[in-house]
């Protein structure tokens, strides 16, 4: 999934300064999920921003909606009928979701409540790390289903490099080695001679290398 | 015989060749570079000139390679995967060759987390095994990495760096051999303060029938005092200091501790001599240049073979 981490309440209070009534719009994706931005974190949110600007003395007046995806024209469609009685919109979905709401309201601002941080799994409660980088060309495949690019520091395809040590990465202790994991997990599946193949530089194309992407599939477009 | 380096030809002809380094400075003062150059002028057979060495800004490895070459030393260029992708890469090995230096070290390097820039981006649009594959094809192909033909292709003698004391150590010899694979011509190994660690490589290494595709020079670095050593064994990623030789470094008096580490530099080369598959060395004082000579003598390698 796509995790983010709520931004700091002073960088929030400052961007909602100059507005009077906001929509805070979450999401019941992958930010419900990593606790950055879903109904719930809307209710918390709503209020702190209130409590702040009524010790301030602002009028702040907030309705929270959380929509379905907001990735979706479908489901951001729902703001229309209030789009017109705020002064902006906060969202707190990735930043796909702002964006989306930036395209379908022209006029209306739209910031970003979160920080969209990559995209991992959990590791434990509370725990998310990153496991993709969206290269577009999966290598999982021959490197024991551990990714170099999104999980060494310095993006080897044939680690691991001289600084690795008891497992971790030399960049710091608590960072697992992506080479370690990759070398044990081919043991463990018995396929050490993967490791003998070097793996050819990449084609970024398939990456950011080649511009923003697009994924147009014919059968399901009209 | 690949290139015209000066480096390949000694170890060619079974000498052990001896290399040492020069870190460019922080600036953009040339005498720098010489004056740290000059010590080494006599006693090495090629000069490493490192690239943003630790993640830190310094004058351009190929602009010090320049000068360097025009002292008449012998150096090899250093460049990092870190901070430039592969037009940049390729570009900088033209521009090398231009200026007739002829050995390269093909690197990942460290990660900026560790210099004064840690909020640079890290490029790595290749990693090190690649750029020496890229490297060998426009040398033997004469063939950018991208498919088309050079005009004048660069013949570098490409080097590789190989730390025996990484983890996981049963993928060190594996990982050289992936490099070996790539084409590397030459390597230099990781600082060698535990002997024995070192010689299990090694074996691991002839077990594969390495040293007899690549030349392998020993990685050396003496150490100044006992700070040092303690500084090489806790905060040096990859670095294996046993602990009895901080303790023989830190058992003498302060003022003789640098004598010591030079003493116990001169040691390892010998023990290292004695390793099949060791074809020579690469000395590394950092910021220390001055006592390369003294290092080199005392080992019994000089003088310097002369080739042509
Ligand atoms: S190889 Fe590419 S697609 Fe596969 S996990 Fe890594 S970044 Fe994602
Ligand atoms: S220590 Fe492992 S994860 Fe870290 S940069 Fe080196 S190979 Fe990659």
């Amino acid at each position: 999934m796509i995790t983010a981490e709520r931004k700091p309440m002073e960088e929030l209070t400052e961007c909602m300064k100059p507005f009077g009534r906001i929509l805070l719009v979450g999401c019941n994706e992958c930010v419900t999920v990593c606790a950055a931005g879903g109904r719930k974190e809307v209710g918390l949110l709503s209020s702190a921003l209130q409590m702040h600007f009524m010790k301030e003395n602002k009028p702040f007046e907030v309705k929270e909606l959380t929509l379905e995806r907001q990735c979706d024209p479908e489901y951001v469609e729902e703001l229309a009928p209030h789009i017109n009685q705020v002064d902006a919109v906060l969202s707190m979905a990735c930043g796909c979701g702002v964006q989306e709401i930036a395209r379908r309201y022209k006029e209306k601002p739209v910031f970003p409540a979160v920080n969209t941080k990559f995209m991992g799994a959990s590791e434990s409660q509370g725990v998310w790390a990153e496991r993709c980088a969206g290269c577009g060309d999966c290598v999982l495949g021959i490197t024991g289903g551990v990714c170099p690019i999104a999980r060494c520091s310095k993006q080897l395809f044939n680690g691991p490099c001289g600084g690795s040590t008891n497992g971790k990465c030399e960049i710091d202790s608590s960072v697992d080695c992506a080479w370690q994991l990759i070398w044990d997990r081919l043991k463990a599946l018995g396929k050490v001679d993967l490791y003998e193949e070097n793996i050819a530089a990449k084609d970024w194309r398939t990456g950011r290398g080649g511009g923003p992407r697009k994924i147009i599939r014919e059968d399901l477009a009209s | 015989m690949k290139t015209d380096s000066i480096l390949e030809k000694i170890l060619a002809a079974g000498h052990l060749a001896v290399t040492s380094e020069c870190g460019p400075p922080r600036g953009a003062l040339p005498n720098k570079v010489k004056e740290k150059a000059e010590l080494l002028r006599g006693c090495v057979d090629a000069v490493n000139v490192t690239d943003n060495q630790t993640a830190m800004v310094r004058m351009s490895s190929l602009a010090a390679c320049i000068l360097l070459r025009q002292m008449g030393l012998n150096p090899i260029l250093q460049m990092v995967t870190r901070d430039r992708n592969r037009l940049s890469m390729q570009s900088d090995i033209l521009g090398a060759y231009s200026h007739n230096i002829d050995n390269m070290l093909c690197l990942s390097g460290d990660h900026p987390r560790f210099g004064d820039h840690p909020m640079a981006a890290n490029v790595h649009d290749i990693d090190s095994v690649q750029f020496i594959e890229m490297v060998k094809t426009m040398r033997d192909e004469g063939k950018f990495q991208g498919g088309e033909s050079i005009d004048g292709p660069p013949k570098m003698f490409i080097g590789a760096a190989a730390n025996p004391f990484a983890d996981p150590f049963e993928l060190r010899v594996a990982r050289l051999a992936k490099k070996a694979k790539a084409g590397v011509d030459f390597i230099q190994t990781q600082c060698i303060y535990n002997v024995d660690k070192f010689a299990k490589w090694m074996e691991g290494v002839r077990d594969r029938g390495l040293d007899r595709q690549v030349y392998i020079l020993a990685g050396i670095t003496p150490m100044k005092s006992a700070g040092m050593a303690r500084y090489m064994k806790n905060k040096v990623p990859g670095m294996d200091v046993p602990d009895e030789l901080v303790k023989r470094i830190a058992g003498v008096p302060k003022e003789k501790q640098a004598e010591e580490g030079i003493k116990i530099c001169v040691e390892t080369i010998e023990q290292c001599k004695e390793i099949k598959g060791v074809h020579g060395f690469h000395i590394m004082a950092i910021e220390w240049e001055q006592k390369v000579p003294e290092i080199v003598e005392k080992a019994g390698l000089l003088p310097r073979p002369s080739v042509n």
